[in-house]
């Protein structure tokens, strides 16, 4: 599929500004006009990350994120998308740098402030990373711990309101039959599915994807996109996706950020790629990209 | 032409230098063989020799008489002791072993100074032999249950620990990171990441343990005075051989037994 | 609403529905747990005084760990005493494998017959089940309290930990590989030496050295319990005959030193493998 659209990039990327596929060709267009006029909910500026003993990750990254858009970051492997999606929750601790999120600056939070920031934004991962051995439903759960005391979390001590509401995400994205199955026990696609609704049941302002569609296999991963896109439209949730398939990213988002060696490149909507970014986002990696 | 057998012989200097290594360690070993033997006074004829010798011995004296087999409720009696003090030595071990591994795992460490402390905790306690543990407690704990059950329990814990960390960074990696990544806190992540991820790996070790503990007890008994080593050892001084076969062929049975019973857990629980 | 959720009789939604393995499971946690608080009562403590004994066990530590002391024994013959019990194990490892590689050719599933395997399985089975220090003892009635004893006891339980080990890592190796050169028609022996042996040599090596490790521990042990002598003969002397804590304390941070050493290179072993 890269080989495809990189060999050509002048067609498809023409092609594409005249016809853009969306799944919901209707609803897309409206969100389309008005995009300038769209809050930013989070503002990201001059972040700079180093792991002790290496070279830089990210460096003097700064960029907005819009409510309701779907923002796909990037790039070759090791240019530093993992960090920076996780910069944006805390998983990972910046150098140095500003992020303001609902009008505070989440750099300085601790504790309790932390995890109420953290209860904002949802995660998904490459690896779904779900409990194996509990149900689909108390995985969902998991989603709502954010919102309670250590003890009420340890009893699993969930309100109706809560199940009622998990049972409801669950059975919107499909999975209503596998409920109280082990989650060592679904496929990939359903495995991410549960990703997304315990996500979805923080009740979050964004979410964040790290490799969402990089262990599943093609269908699934249309399945999947197309769920974060109708996510993002439905409930006017900010969807950032870190992706290493450019027509995947090029499909489905409404921005695309291109990261090259910890800095951003590219930094537009989807119709503005060209042959010449994407060289500049995958740079001398380009041949190794399409070995992969 | 010339190139061709020019690789060939490179190859083949290649496959000598390989001979020539095992060659090498395979001397090394030898005379480190012959070296330790005639350290230790070891006499690999001797030994050979031993060996039928021994077994023979053992099997005709499992033609138990009478008296032998009616002190057969005394030898269970001890050895019920035994496996008690080899359980719940590893059970009460792996309680605190837990609590160790879950500070002492880089993945759910609350911060690096209690990591290694844990660590270095579990490190001098598997690492000072269960014979020493055994042989300071009996000083002041005299020759009773106690001794051999914290002789034990030192060394249980710090093996245990040490698997229990193992587990925890195969299993919970992923799911410690999406839980903290939904805002909840370090006792709910420990609570449903953690151990569901790693309980029934950590009970398979648990299981081990007490296989491996129900054979070290004898040797702490017997160290000790208390259970069925002390039994094996009195006999064994008296040089009341059919005793000495049935004691040893009641622990085999009971280890047996042990062994199939945990098997048969495990297939259940993994 | 939903037809897949269960509700409990007061109608609330049950957040699982535990299957019977998850059942069993909790019941033997409950179960281990309630046994370990009834098994505290059941043990005979019979002549225990606990708080002195406690007490006394924290002065004898605090004049082993912090007053160490050699008075006995001179340092040399500590030291001395150190390479005899390294090369016990040394020499019960190194025959123990030696011996072990063979039953595990003939253990493993895919390199040999079923009823061999079988077979060599309950025979380690039981080897193992008997503790190591009663072989030490039964081989003693045979060729006497020694070195000679107490090597051949330490080899058997070595066999039987060894041939363990060893199979299972053949047991791994691709069958693909095997069936490739079975195809050249090379013999038994080729492919033990040419695929199986390379295939596994570092985990060979890994668990032989975890198990040198192992047997240090033990001919500690076999010093202090079944007279094979070396630093657990000294360690039996200093601490049930001489009392001498201060003696205990120095001989017990010399195995600690060795042991830890030896731990570290089993880890880097086993990490390599």
């Amino acid at each position: 599929m890269n080989v495809e659209t990189l060999t050509r990039p002048d067609n498809t990327a023409e092609k594409k500004t005249q016809e853009v596929v969306f799944p919901f060709p209707e609803e897309a267009a409206q969100e389309k006009l008005s995009v300038e006029d769209v809050p930013v909910i989070m503002e990201i500026k001059n972040i700079d990350k180093s792991y002790s003993g290496s070279s830089k990750v990210l460096k003097d990254i700064s960029f907005d994120i819009r409510k309701g858009e779907v923002l796909s970051i990037i790039g070759p492997s090791g240019a530093g998308k993992s960090t920076l999606l996780r910069i944006i929750n805390r998983m990972i601790e910046p150098n140095s740098g500003v992020i303001r999120f609902q009008d505070k600056d989440t750099l300085n939070m601790k504790g309790k402030a932390l995890r109420h920031m953290r209860t904002d934004i949802g995660m998904i991962f490459q690896h779904y990373n779900l409990v194996d051995r509990l149900s689909v439903f108390e995985n969902v759960l998991h989603g709502r711990l954010g919102y309670k005391s250590s003890l009420q979390g340890i009893f699993s001590m969930y309100s109706e309101a809560e199940k009622e509401k998990a049972v409801e995400i669950i059975s919107e994205l499909g999975i209503s039959e596998q409920i109280y199955s082990r989650c060592d026990e679904l496929s990939g696609g359903q495995k991410q599915r549960v990703g997304i609704a315990r996500a979805l049941i923080q009740d979050p302002k964004i979410i964040l994807c790290d490799e969402p569609i990089a262990s599943l296999d093609p269908n699934s991963s249309r399945i999947i996109m197309e769920y974060l896109r109708r996510i993002s439209r439905e409930k006017d949730i900010t969807i950032i996706v870190n992706l290493h398939q450019l027509d995947v990213a090029k499909q489905y988002s409404d921005r695309i950020i291109g990261l090259n060696d910890g800095s951003i490149v590219f930094n537009d909507v989807p119709e503005a790629i060209t042959a010449e970014s994407i060289n500049h986002i995958y740079g001398s990696n380009l041949e190794e990209l399409i070995v992969e | 032409m010339e190139k061709s057998s020019s690789i060939h012989a490179t190859d083949i200097n290649i496959i000598r230098k390989k001979h020539m290594k095992l060659f090498i360690t395979g001397l090394i070993l030898l005379a480190l063989i012959i070296v330790s033997g005639s350290i230790t006074n070891y006499n690999h004829i001797d030994g050979l020799a031993s060996i039928p010798a021994a077994l023979q011995w053992l099997f005709a004296n499992m033609y138990f008489s009478g008296s032998t087999l009616s002190r057969l409720p005394t030898v269970l009696r001890l050895l019920w002791e035994t496996i008690l003090i080899s359980i719940v030595s590893t059970t009460t071990a792996a309680f605190f072993a837990m609590i160790f591994a879950i500070v002492g795992s880089k993945r759910t460490s609350v911060n690096g100074f209690l990591m290694y402390f844990a660590k270095l905790v579990a490190s001098i306690s598997r690492n000072i032999p269960v014979v020493a543990w055994a042989l300071i407690l009996v000083l002041s704990f005299g020759t009773n249950a106690a001794t051999g059950f914290l002789a034990l329990f030192f060394g249980t814990f710090g093996f245990l620990v040490r698997a229990f960390i193992e587990t925890i960074d195969e299993t919970s990696g992923d799911t410690v990171e999406a839980l903290k990544a939904t805002g909840a806190t370090y006792p709910q992540v420990i609570s449903k990441a953690v151990i569901p991820e790693s309980m029934p790996q950590m009970f398979s070790w648990v299981l081990f343990m007490i296989e491996t503990n129900i054979r070290s007890a004898t040797l702490v008994g017997l160290l000790t005075g208390t259970g069925i080593g002390y039994l094996f050892d009195l006999y064994y001084k008296q040089l009341n051989y059919e005793m000495v076969s049935l004691i040893t062929l009641a622990i085999v049975v009971a280890v047996l037994i042990i062994e199939a019973i945990s098997n048969l857990i495990r297939r259940e629980i993994l | 609403m939903s037809t897949y959720v269960d509700r409990s009789s007061k109608g609330k939604i049950k957040i699982s529905r535990p299957n019977k393995g998850q059942l069993k499971f909790r019941m033997l946690i409950i179960a281990t747990i309630l046994f370990t608080i009834a098994g505290f009562f059941m043990m005979d403590y019979k002549g225990l005084e606990l708080w002195p004994a406690i007490t006394g066990t924290l002065v004898n530590l605090r004049d082993m760990f912090l007053m160490p002391q050699l008075n006995q024994i001179t340092l040399g013959s500590a030291i001395w005493q150190v390479i005899i019990t390294l090369s016990l194990a040394f020499l019960s490892t190194i025959l123990g494998a030696v011996i072990s590689l063979f039953l595990a050719f003939g253990a493993a599933m895919n390199l040999s017959k079923p009823w061999v395997s079988q077979t060599i399985k309950t025979f380690i089975t039981i080897v193992r089940a008997v503790p190591t220090v009663l072989w030490v003892l039964i081989f003693a009635i045979a060729a006497g309290l020694g070195s000679v004893a107490a090597i051949i006891g330490m080899v058997f339980h070595s066999i039987a930990y060894l041939v363990k080990a060893y199979s299972e890592a053949f047991e791994e190796i691709d069958e693909g590989k095997i069936e490739a050169l079975r195809a050249t028609g090379s013999n038994y022996f080729h492919i033990l030496f040419h695929v199986v042996i390379p295939q596994t040599k570092s985990f060979l090596i890994a668990w032989t050295f975890l198990r040198f490790e192992i047997n240090f521990g033990v001919a500690v042990a076999m010093g202090a319990a079944a007279g094979a002598g070396g630093i657990g003969y000294a360690l039996f002397m200093s601490s049930g005959f001489y009392y001498d804590m201060n003696e205990v304390g120095m001989i017990t941070y010399m195995i600690l030193i060795v042991a830890i050493l030896l731990e570290v290179v089993a880890n880097k072993l086993k990490a390599a493998a």
